[in-house]
């Protein structure tokens, strides 16, 4: 057992932190050419060196490109319409067509950014070319923006992810034992021998506690060197901040998982309900979706959940270098979590029926 | 009155408006091994589950081993032993282990733990399996192990659930030997059992029908009061009404 309680998870950090990424790549570009000139060529050349476009096809019709979108054969069309050099050069002014398959929406914004970002670029290399210095009053003004991306200078989606994954692993493995555990004891029965011992509740329950916060706090100690060794994720604050609040943290999960099990009288109901609330608490965590845009009644409850204060400070230490100070509210908030959970766990213990 | 170590006065529990004991009366005597009959569902297991402190009556006074069973209900634990009719020692920890750990709970110091834990695994002869998984025992041997280690902690009382369910009569003689060693011990030993003959090993012994105790003596004059040969017609006698 203990080798499965370790290995997979880590096998999981390995593969989701490389997996699940919102990076939008390999884009599947098709064109409809109607202009056969350079210029349109060179547009299609700037999509053919862009490393998110995988160009694909020159497809001779519309009707051709939009059966291929029904069947998922390509992402993005762009159509070139006839005279689309003619019109550049002389009228200053064209339009082209994009299509885009929305059904992921997120996806289909960020490719609408990188479709237009490169016809930017073509467009004022054009204005470069058409214009001759002379023309002075004409001379397009731009304004360039250079954005400084703090914390993740080169926006690498590992460095954003890997933390939060190992946060949800230590979750739901620790989560997962504590709760299938006195709940085991009550289906093979070990649980009555021991109620009729004269252990006291607060003795059973950190009897209980102990080897899972182990287990935990191994658990994050792995993640870390494969997030390091692996990944290459910083570690710019505290580390033993980090164990401090971890060490609280599974505290949480651990008192969460002894008080379902003690409500349950099977592993299967145990693990039903252990379900329901990682889920919950998973998607509503910030981990992959930013709780800023969540309904405000969805906002409200994320207040009461852990795992959203672990991914918090998980990214705030690792990656912005936070201190004790800076988590402080987190932290509170944790401890008085703590508190009442592994309160309720003993409170609801009985010896007795 | 000091020698009355179970003393139960008109003891019931109710399920709703079921009653699975009700209203049972009866007292046990120190050093006595006191054999708790009844057919399957007569409200035996939840009679003792009441005198051991994990159940709550509805109705009714038991003190066990001079204490409560509403109010003093950990300290009955202290003092007695329990022995299920499910095997609950821990399958995943060896023998020594489970030792080691019930003895740890009832507050053994270290040094007794293992003076117990060598005597009971010589006693048991179960020297060769002593570090061995308790899971990989035969059942018989698992049962002698279990009741040994319900009387580690030298309790006044023992409550065995058909402690001998399921097992060679070969074994079942040796738990029985076990039995009367705790009883000439001074351990009062409190029994259920479904095997008919165990029941004459008995010093006394009752036998529930629907929650209720019917007769209560010594197995001679049971068969006396009844007529019958042994005490499978006794018992017959009384549960078919």
């Amino acid at each position: 057992m203990l080798p499965i309680i370790f290995v997979l998870p880590l096998l999981q950090l390995i593969i989701l932190s490389n997996a699940a990424t919102f990076e939008v790549k390999n884009i599947k570009f098709g064109y409809i050419d109607n202009d056969h000139t350079s210029t349109s060529r060179a547009l299609i050349a700037q999509f053919n060196a862009s490393a998110y476009f995988n160009v694909l096809t020159n497809f001779p019709s519309e009707a051709v490109a939009s059966a291929a979108m029904l069947k998922g054969e390509v992402d993005v069309v762009l159509e070139i319409q006839q005279y689309f050099e003619r019109d550049l050069q002389k009228e200053k002014h064209t339009s082209l067509g994009v299509t885009i398959n929305a059904i992921d929406g997120a996806a289909a914004g960020v490719e609408n950014v990188y479709v237009t970002q490169i016809i930017q670029r073509f467009n004022k290399h054009l204005k470069v070319d058409l214009f001759s210095p002379s023309d002075k009053q004409v001379q397009p003004i731009n304004i360039e923006t250079i954005p400084l991306f703090w914390y993740n200078e080169t926006l690498n989606y590992k460095t954003f992810m890997v933390p939060g994954i190992l946060v949800l692993l230590v979750t739901m493995i620790t989560l997962f034992l504590s709760g299938m555990n006195i709940v085991r004891e009550k289906e093979i029965g070990t649980l009555e021998q021991i109620n009729v011992t004269p252990i006291k509740k607060s003795q059973f329950i950190i009897g209980k506690l102990f080897p899972f916060w182990v287990i935990g706090m191994g658990l994050l100690t792995i993640g870390l060197i494969i997030a390091k060794l692996i990944f290459d994720v910083p570690m710019l604050g505290s580390l033993p901040l980090m164990y401090v609040y971890t060490s609280i943290y599974i505290l949480v999960v651990l008192g969460i998982g002894l008080f379902i099990s003690n409500f349950t009288d099977t592993q299967q109901q145990a693990m039903f309900i252990a379900w329901f609330f990682t889920v919950i608490f998973i998607l509503m965590s910030g981990l992959f979706t930013p709780i800023e845009s969540m309904p405000k009644w969805a906002q409200i409850l994320t207040e009461f959940n852990p795992i959203k204060y672990f991914v918090e400070v998980m990214r705030m230490v690792m990656l912005k270098g936070s201190g004790c100070m800076d988590i402080l509210p987190q932290l509170l908030k944790t401890l008085f979590y703590a508190v009442i959970m592994n309160g309720l766990a003993v409170w609801s213990y009985k010896k007795t029926t | 009155m000091n020698n009355k170590v179970i003393q139960v006065e008109g003891l019931t529990k109710m399920f709703g408006d079921f009653a699975a004991v009700n209203a049972i009366t009866f007292e046990v005597e120190k050093g006595e091994i006191f054999g708790f009959l009844g057919a399957n569902g007569a409200g035996k297991t939840t009679a003792m589950k009441m005198l051991i402190g994990i159940s709550i009556p509805t109705a009714g006074k038991a003190n066990v081993a001079g204490f409560d069973v509403f109010t003093q209900a950990e300290e009955i634990k202290k003092n007695i032993g329990y022995m299920s009719q499910k095997f609950a020692l821990y399958d995943d920890l060896t023998v020594k282990e489970n030792i080691a750990f019930f003895g740890g709970i009832y507050g053994l110091p270290r040094k007794r733990i293992k003076e117990k834990s060598k005597a009971l695994i010589e006693e048991l002869g179960l020297e060769k399996v002593a570090n061995k998984l308790v899971a990989a025992l035969p059942l018989g041997w698992k049962q002698k192990l279990s009741f040994s280690v319900s009387i580690i902690h030298d309790p006044k009382i023992v409550f065995l659930d058909e402690p001998t369910g399921g097992v060679d009569p070969i074994t079942r003689r040796q738990f029985w030997e076990l039995i009367y060693k705790a009883s000439h011990n001074g351990t009062t030993v409190f029994v259920t059992t479904h095997y008919m003959d165990e029941a004459e090993y008995c010093d006394r012994v009752s036998i529930m029908v629907d929650g209720k105790i019917e007769a209560l003596d010594t197995p001679k004059k049971l068969k006396e009061q009844f007529n019958a040969a042994n005490m499978n017609d006794v018992f017959l006698k009384l549960a078919r009404g």
